[in-house]
This record gives C-alpha cells, sequence and structure tokens, in this order.
C-alpha cells in the first residue's frame, strides 16, 4: 500500500516575501505563520504558547545577551545575531527562530511544519 | 500588514516594516478564545483597565482650573512636552524595545468620527476580549503621585477627571472609572468625592500607590467616611517608581516592575489593616489592584505571625490580620499562573477567590490578561469563574441588571 502525500497548504510565491517578510495561512481552523529569513522559510503554529496571541505576527530580533569577561565582571550588552528569535506581539514571549522553542523555558515550544519549496511557489505540509 | 507606514528598529540594519494596525486585528485570536468559550453567555466586568490621557493632553490641558500652570504647560505641549511637567520620567521601555508593538503603533490606527477615539479603541479591544463593562484608567498618572510638585499633582488630577466624566464616561455606557485621588492633599480627596462622587460612569475612586503618603492620616478620615457613606469603593493601584529609594541599586524594568507593583500594596496594606481602618470604617469596599496576587498569602502570614505577638501595637484588631484581608477585594492581573498551579490554587482558597476576586486585564499593557486566564483553571467551580470574571463585580459597583453588552466579532 502506498504512503498518502502529506497535505500541502500553498503559502505564495517566494517574490511574495520581502526578504525578511511573513505569511499567515490558515486551514480550518489551523493558523500557520510563515516566515522567511534570508533565503529560509519556517513556518509555526500561529498561537502563543502564554495566552494563545499570535506569536508569529512579531518582531524578528536576534537573542540579546549580557557581556560577562572571564573575571565574570558585566561588561555590557549585545544582539547575538547567530540565534534569532520571533516575539509575539501581545506579551513579548520569545521564540527560537530555527526550533520554535520558547526562549526562556525551551520544553516550551510551537508546532513546527516542513515548508517545501517548488520552483517559485512556497508550501506548508499540514 | 502589507502599506507600510512605519519602520521599527531590530537587531536587523533594516528593521522591521509595519503597516497601518488595528486593535480589532491584533486581538482576532482573543475574539476566537470569547467565540469557542461561549462569552455571549458570560457577563464580564474588567476592573482595571487603561488608556493612554498622555495622547489626549491638549484636550486636558483646557480643563486646568489654574492659569498659570495651564499656560506653563500648554507652552510646553507645543512642542510635545507637557507630560515632563506632569509626570515623572518612567525611565523604562515598556513595550520591550518595540516586541510589544501596539505601543508605538496605536498613533496609527484609524477611527471613525464623532464618538471621542479613546472611547472607540476601548470599546474595540472590549468587544474583541468579549468584556462588557470595563473600569478605565489612565497611563502616565499612574506615577503622578510620586510627582514632588503637589500643587500640579491636585491640578492634573481635578483637570483629568472632569476630562474624563465630561468627554468619555458621559457618552459610553460601557465605560466606567474609579477617579484619581491625589491622596497627598485630603482636603482635595473630599472635595473630589463630593464633586464627582454622583457623576454618571463614576464607580468609585482610586488611588495609585506610587507615594510615601500614610493612609491612616487624620485628615483622610473624613474621606474614606465620605466613599462609606455613598458606597463608593476605594482601590489602590500598584506601580513602580524609578526613583523610589529602595529600588535605587536596580538597573533592569523587570526587577522595579517586578517589585514595584507589590512593594507599594505591602505597604499601604499592611498600614490600612494595622491602623485598624477596618474596623473604622467596616462597610466600605477596598479594592487591591494591579499586584497579581502572590502577595495577599505572604502578607497574610506575615502580619499574622506578628500579629500574635505584638497585638498590643494593633488593639483596634478585632480579628486576625488576614481575617480583614479576606474582606476586601482584589483583581486578578497580572495573575502568577507560569509554572505553579498548586501555588495559585491556594492562594485562591486563601483569599476566598469565589467572593473577593474580580477580573481584570489591564489591556492595552504589556502584561494584560485575558478572561480565559480564569476561564481555564481546573480548580475553579462554574459558579466561581462566573463571579470573578463578572458577578462579584456587579455587585461591588452596583451594575444592577445589566446584560451582555459586547459584541464579540465573528470569525474572519
Amino acid at each position: 500500500m502506498g504512503e498518502t502525500p502529506l497535505p500541502e497548504l500553498y503559502v505564495g510565491e517566494v517574490a511574495d516575501f520581502v526578504p525578511s517578510g511573513r505569511r499567515i495561512v490558515r486551514s480550518g481552523k489551523l493558523e500557520i505563520g510563515v516566515l522567511r529569513r534570508g533565503e529560509n522559510f519556517y513556518a509555526y503554529h500561529n498561537v502563543c504558547v502564554h495566552m494563545g496571541g499570535p506569536a508569529c505576527e512579531g518582531m524578528v530580533i536576534a537573542k540579546v545577551e549580557d557581556i560577562i569577561a572571564p573575571d565574570k565582571t558585566y561588561q555590557g550588552q549585545r544582539f547575538e545575531d547567530r540565534e534569532q528569535h520571533f516575539v509575539c506581539p501581545w506579551h513579548g514571549y520569545e521564540y527560537d527562530l530555527e526550533t520554535g522553542e520558547c526562549v526562556p523555558d525551551r520544553k516550551l515550544k510551537l508546532r513546527k511544519f516542513d515548508v517545501l519549496r517548488k520552483g517559485e511557489s512556497v508550501y506548508v505540509v499540514i | 500588514m502589507s502599506s507600510s507606514s512605519l519602520t521599527l528598529p531590530t537587531s536587523d540594519f533594516e528593521g522591521m516594516s509595519v503597516g497601518e494596525f488595528d486593535t480589532t486585528t491584533l486581538l482576532a485570536h482573543a475574539a476566537d478564545q470569547a467565540r469557542e468559550r461561549n462569552y455571549q453567555d458570560l457577563f464580564i466586568v474588567d476592573v482595571d483597565s487603561h488608556h493612554y490621557e498622555s495622547d489626549c493632553l491638549p484636550e486636558i490641558l483646557e480643563y486646568f482650573d489654574n492659569p498659570v500652570l495651564k499656560q506653563v504647560a500648554k507652552a510646553m505641549n507645543l512642542r510635545g512636552g507637557a507630560g515632563a511637567l506632569l509626570f515623572p520620567a518612567p525611565l523604562a521601555s515598556q513595550d520591550m524595545g518595540g516586541r510589544v508593538g501596539r505601543y508605538i503603533l496605536r498613533h496609527t490606527e484609524k477611527f471613525d468620527k464623532g464618538e471621542h477615539k479613546e472611547s472607540q479603541r476601548t470599546v474595540r479591544w472590549m468587544d474583541a476580549i468579549g468584556t462588557d463593562i470595563a473600569m478605565l484608567f489612565p497611563t502616565p498618572m499612574l506615577m503622578l503621585s510620586s510627582n514632588p510638585n503637589l500643587e500640579t499633582q491636585t491640578a492634573m488630577a481635578f483637570a483629568y477627571n472632569r476630562w474624563l466624566v465630561e468627554r468619555i464616561l458621559a457618552d459610553q455606557p460601557r465605560l466606567r472609572s474609579m477617579l484619581y485621588l491625589p491622596l497627598h492633599d485630603p482636603d482635595a480627596c473630599y472635595k473630589m468625592v463630593q464633586q464627582f462622587g454622583d457623576k454618571k460612569g463614576v464607580s468609585g475612586f482610586l488611588v495609585t500607590a506610587t507615594h510615601n503618603a500614610a493612609v491612616h492620616d487624620n485628615r483622610l478620615m473624613r474621606v474614606y467616611a465620605e466613599l462609606e457613606e455613598r458606597g463608593l469603593p476605594l482601590a489602590f493601584h500598584g506601580g513602580y517608581n524609578m526613583g523610589e529609594r529602595a529600588f535605587a541599586s536596580m538597573n533592569r524594568f523587570i526587577s522595579v516592575h517586578s517589585l514595584g507593583f507589590v512593594f507599594y500594596n505591602l505597604v499601604h496594606m499592611t498600614n490600612w489593616v494595622i491602623n485598624g481602618l477596618c474596623e473604622r470604617f467596616p462597610k466600605l469596599k477596598v479594592i487591591w489592584m494591579e499586584s497579581g496576587l502572590s502577595w495577599i498569602p505572604f502578607l497574610m502570614q506575615r502580619l499574622d505571625n506578628e500579629y500574635m505577638m505584638r497585638s498590643n501595637e494593633a488593639p483596634q484588631l478585632k480579628r486576625m490580620p488576614s481575617d480583614y484581608m479576606r474582606s476586601m477585594y482584589y483583581s486578578t492581573q497580572p495573575m502568577e499562573r507560569v509554572n505553579n498551579f498548586e501555588a495559585l490554587a491556594m492562594t485562591m482558597k486563601m483569599i476566598n477567590a469565589e467572593t473577593q476576586l474580580m477580573y481584570s486585564s489591564d489591556y492595552p499593557h504589556w502584561d494584560f490578561d485575558l478572561p480565559s486566564t480564569i476561564y481555564d483553571l481546573p480548580f475553579l467551580s462554574e459558579h466561581a469563574k462566573k463571579n470573578i470574571l463578572g458577578e462579584t463585580a456587579r455587585g461591588v459597583f452596583n451594575l444592577g441588571n445589566l446584560p451582555k453588552l459586547a459584541n464579540i466579532p465573528a470569525a474572519s
């Protein structure tokens, strides 16, 4: 018996996304946020683990780090650009763009969806 | 958000382009929750919500009685600075550097002509959340009580209250308020209650807690007596003050905010109970707002323990301090519900939440709570949920038989 192909939900054309853009797509009650970062696309359930806010619709911003010197003294703050977060605009809950994990408690995470590119068209697998 | 109108700074050079802001769209998921949980069958009262009176300063300044102060404030406002005269600087990024975008984006929202935009904005979020009646309070004025210029403080209090009563409460029956009391000026407080106590939409009076005035000052007794006589509740609203000496070592907003909103209510509650004000004003309804809930069992235990050893210092008390605390009212937000529901359940038991706790959102502030924070709690009875979400407030604020009023948006 052959495998049933997973349903794919059309998101849009690559050109529809500005380089750091996003789209929200729906299938019934399921709402998915698709975020583009450079050439990569990420798709997550658009419902914040905190209070149900639109988790994928807020700011994308790098992780903030305290700079601690070898002698344990505090030397200021910086952005760690290798770890990008997307932020729920309701209350500021931050999620790791690569994994969907909630940054202050990584046991909590958003459901992640695979993103397919077929030519210039973008789909999520639901 | 397709047509970009604003670019928020981020860690990237290009920032984040955003389009026109709309409250109903932002809160679409809240409306989903309202429909899924059948809030159309629940009467919901929000006892603590806000707007930004700083957006309306040109209107409010017209209500200043003092012509000298009015002239100075209007001149400062021409360069966008009257707030600097009135409100102590917050020294904080409430919106977390734009991460909570509505702080900045609210300025791009569009409204219909006619009803005041502050009313329209408030009713929009009330409908999305499923709220029928909201107690509406200001925002920068939460820190007005730490303005050392007491004359300015009192003048702003009168001007804002007149503006609120005449421009907002008179026209929108779903909005109520508890009016600002300049507690440092007991004569002005008394005059405020007499002048505004029977105005439409005035459901009580509010003390913003970031001050060092003694709530047991003899000069305030006639104010409390007047409130008690009129059946009007008195609320203490938590706040933070970056200039508070106790927080002088704190370098991060999260630290000052976490402690500040609790700190002042701890101080005022302690003075209120130990000085026997519950005995002196047994019918006065007192509400403690925006401090969350975890401070209450903490203080109950502290005061009971010390009272058993030092009852001679609180001779007016006829019951344990915690019994008095259990007779007062509390608002829910910001409810501590992240990772210990057992502690929350015990807290609710200790404060008789079923009869003493009232839902509050604090919307549009960054740490707002939705009704689902109460509705979804597994340890509350259906009766308790109905009370907390609206029925207790119906009684406390004499709302009578008001029906469901919210117009919850249909699914998009």
